[in-house]
């Protein structure tokens, strides 16, 4: 439990998705969905139910699932597809390179399952690469929201935005603590809890666990910034920067590979404007295994307690 | 071809797009051997088809183009690389000016080397070249024009090598299982693809019934016969909106039209120099105006 954001459920973050792509094709009539034979897994079922009409079953073929998302477009439909992370980045990326982002169509990928909280599935299932895919993309908008509350109204946000976005989150239950007033903007980081000593830039489930951090290194005497970076693409450099002038050094937390994704990111940011001592708490390159979400979170080394081991070996280089 | 009854076509109608095809057929040498680069033979291929499309059987607007194209038919290139055929039908057709085409795949051109929508080309509606995916994207703009209740039509043309990408039989399955029946397909069989013959790079064969088995209204036609291009694809037509989409298998000659590049691989990929400009272009007269 964190002091700064109690959580006042549990509840996957997918939920939220579900919720969000319900309310999206509530809204707007435009709103499509498209499944590759796991609608219920990534919790489309509502949408499915409420608007038949306008949900397509594409079966196990992901790559023609993107090229008819593309295709929706023409003629002003705003299409999500969806599936587990892996099959909606890594198995299609070229179809998504080609025919969404280069051809800049409105089309919203959707990808639940994300990281190693997948589980027991493995490592075939576990994508830990689609941050760096996604982000290296012309045109592409990648969100990565951290609660289910967020995940709903980010999965709003990306249904009114124009343009291709990528969205992930993740199976498990998971803490739900953001606020239902806290206002969503695509691009704008929040600062959920402000510090003097360093920034803990965190995004996905891992925003809890460096909320968390924050707390024990508080034990310590130590006074952590906290951002949620739920927009991966367009980085918000200018939060960054500002914070890092202020505490003078910098952690980044994600369920990813280390390398390309948010740490990736926020270090082109510090190298290129702003150098300041970083670490990058993620996988350290390797595929994952079967598991629970918690021990695999434990093994991998994306616990509070890595944060917070992290942020101190951050200090130790911190200019006096 | 046997299940069709050839409807009368004006040998006016076949006339006038012989002779825009003809033009067409030039233009695709000139540009490519402006640019010493590009593809050819697919392009010389599907002349007489791009032509009859264009010209006779699409119901379009090239005055007040949409990227949305709702009430009006809509064309999706699969394959890609044939952009020198797609380009001079549409600049003769009048989507953007025809001086243009002399800007095929120069820096800072509309005319990407393949199709694309990122420089706003009147026309395009969909990046393709890499293979496989322009079919997957027609039947979402075929599930678009359903979801819209307009009763316009979608046309797509793929190279037959492409079929060898999986996507594509995905794409079929779709289509049927969803009797996305206001798409007509059109595969262009050239049996030639880079590596050499289909059959023997990889075989296609039966691909009528595979196309048949898979749920769909399956026409054979000659890509150079005019009149049959015309009377198969009104024929099509009227197979639409019978749950069922449609799959026109087009048996075509790459390089139509220039001796030494008819039915050789090689002309796939590849500019023809100085002499062989000259060559073809005496065997190509112009028709119309030249760009």
């Amino acid at each position: 439990m964190s002091k700064y954001y109690p959580a006042y459920d549990h509840k996957p973050t997918r939920e939220g998705f579900g919720e969000g792509l319900y309310l999206a094709g509530k809204e707007n009539p435009r709103v499509v969905a498209l499944a590759a034979d796991l609608s219920d897994s990534i919790k489309m079922t509502r949408f499915k139910r409420e608007f038949p009409e306008r949900f397509f079953q594409a079966g196990v073929a992901e790559a023609n699932m993107v090229g008819v998302a593309a295709g929706l477009t023409i003629g002003g439909w705003i299409p999500f597809a969806g599936s587990f992370v892996n099959f909606i980045t890594g198995r299609v990326y070229d179809q998504i390179r080609q025919s969404v982002a280069y051809s800049n169509k409105n089309v919203k990928l959707a990808g639940s399952h994300m990281g190693l909280t997948l589980g027991e599935d493995g490592a075939t299932h576990q994508n830990l690469e689609d941050l760096a895919l996604m982000r290296t993309l012309p045109n592409m908008t990648v969100l990565s929201p951290c609660d289910a509350t967020q995940t709903r109204q980010a999965t709003l946000a990306a249904a009114r935005h124009s343009g291709p976005v990528y969205i992930r989150f993740g199976r498990p239950k998971w803490p739900v603590f953001i606020p239902e007033e806290m206002p969503f903007e695509i691009g704008k980081a929040q600062v959920l809890k402000s510090g003097n000593d360093v920034t803990l830039i965190a995004t996905g489930h891992m925003v809890w666990h460096a909320l968390l951090a924050a707390e024990m290194l508080e034990k310590r005497g130590i006074d952590a910034e906290v951002i949620n970076m739920h927009t991966i693409k367009p980085l918000d450099r200018e939060a960054v920067l500002q914070s890092v002038r202020k505490t003078g050094a910098a952690v980044t937390a994600e369920e990813h590979q280390k390398a390309g994704g948010l740490g990736g990111a926020v270090a082109e940011v510090l190298g290129e404007e702003q150098p300041v001592p970083m670490a990058r708490v993620g996988v350290n390159d390797r595929f994952g295994e079967s598991g629970k979400p918690e021990e695999l979170m434990r093994k991998y080394g994306l616990m509070p307690e890595d944060i917070v081991q992290a942020a101190l070996r951050v200090l130790t280089r911190k200019k006096p | 071809m046997k299940e069709i009854t050839p409807l009368p076509v004006s040998t006016e109608t076949v006339a006038r797009l012989q002779k825009i095809a003809a033009q067409v057929r030039r233009d695709i040498i000139r540009m490519v051997f402006n640019a010493q680069s590009g593809h050819p033979g697919g392009s010389l291929g599907c002349a007489d088809f791009m032509a009859a499309l264009f010209f006779e059987v699409m119901d379009i607007d090239p005055d007040r183009f949409t990227m949305d194209g709702i009430g009006e038919d809509v064309f999706i290139l699969s394959n890609g690389h044939i952009s020198p055929v797609f380009y001079s039908v549409l600049a003769r057709r009048g989507y953007f000016p025809i001086s243009e085409l002399r800007t095929f795949r120069k820096i800072d051109s509309r005319l990407q080397g393949h199709p694309a929508t990122a420089e706003g080309l009147p026309g395009v509606r969909i990046a393709t070249g890499s293979l496989g995916q322009g079919l997957s994207v027609a039947v979402g703009a075929a599930l678009s024009k359903r979801l819209n209740r307009d009763d316009h039509l979608v046309y797509c043309l793929q190279g037959d090598g492409e079929l060898e990408e999986g996507q594509n039989w995905e794409a079929y399955a779709f289509a049927a299982h969803h009797g996305v029946d206001n798409l007509i397909v059109t595969i262009d069989y050239n049996r030639k693809q880079i590596d050499g013959p289909l059959p023997e790079v990889m075989n296609l064969e039966p691909l009528h019934q595979k196309l048949k088995a898979f749920g769909w209204h399956v026409l054979e036609m000659d890509g150079h016969n005019m009149a049959q291009i015309i009377y198969t694809l009104e024929h099509a037509k009227k197979l639409t909106g019978s749950g069922r989409p449609i799959a026109v298998i087009m048996h075509t000659i790459m390089g139509k039209g220039v001796d030494f590049m008819e039915d050789d691989h090689r002309w796939h990929g590849s500019p023809p120099n100085q002499e062989q400009f000259e060559r073809a272009l005496q065997q190509l007269p112009a028709t119309l105006k030249d760009f």
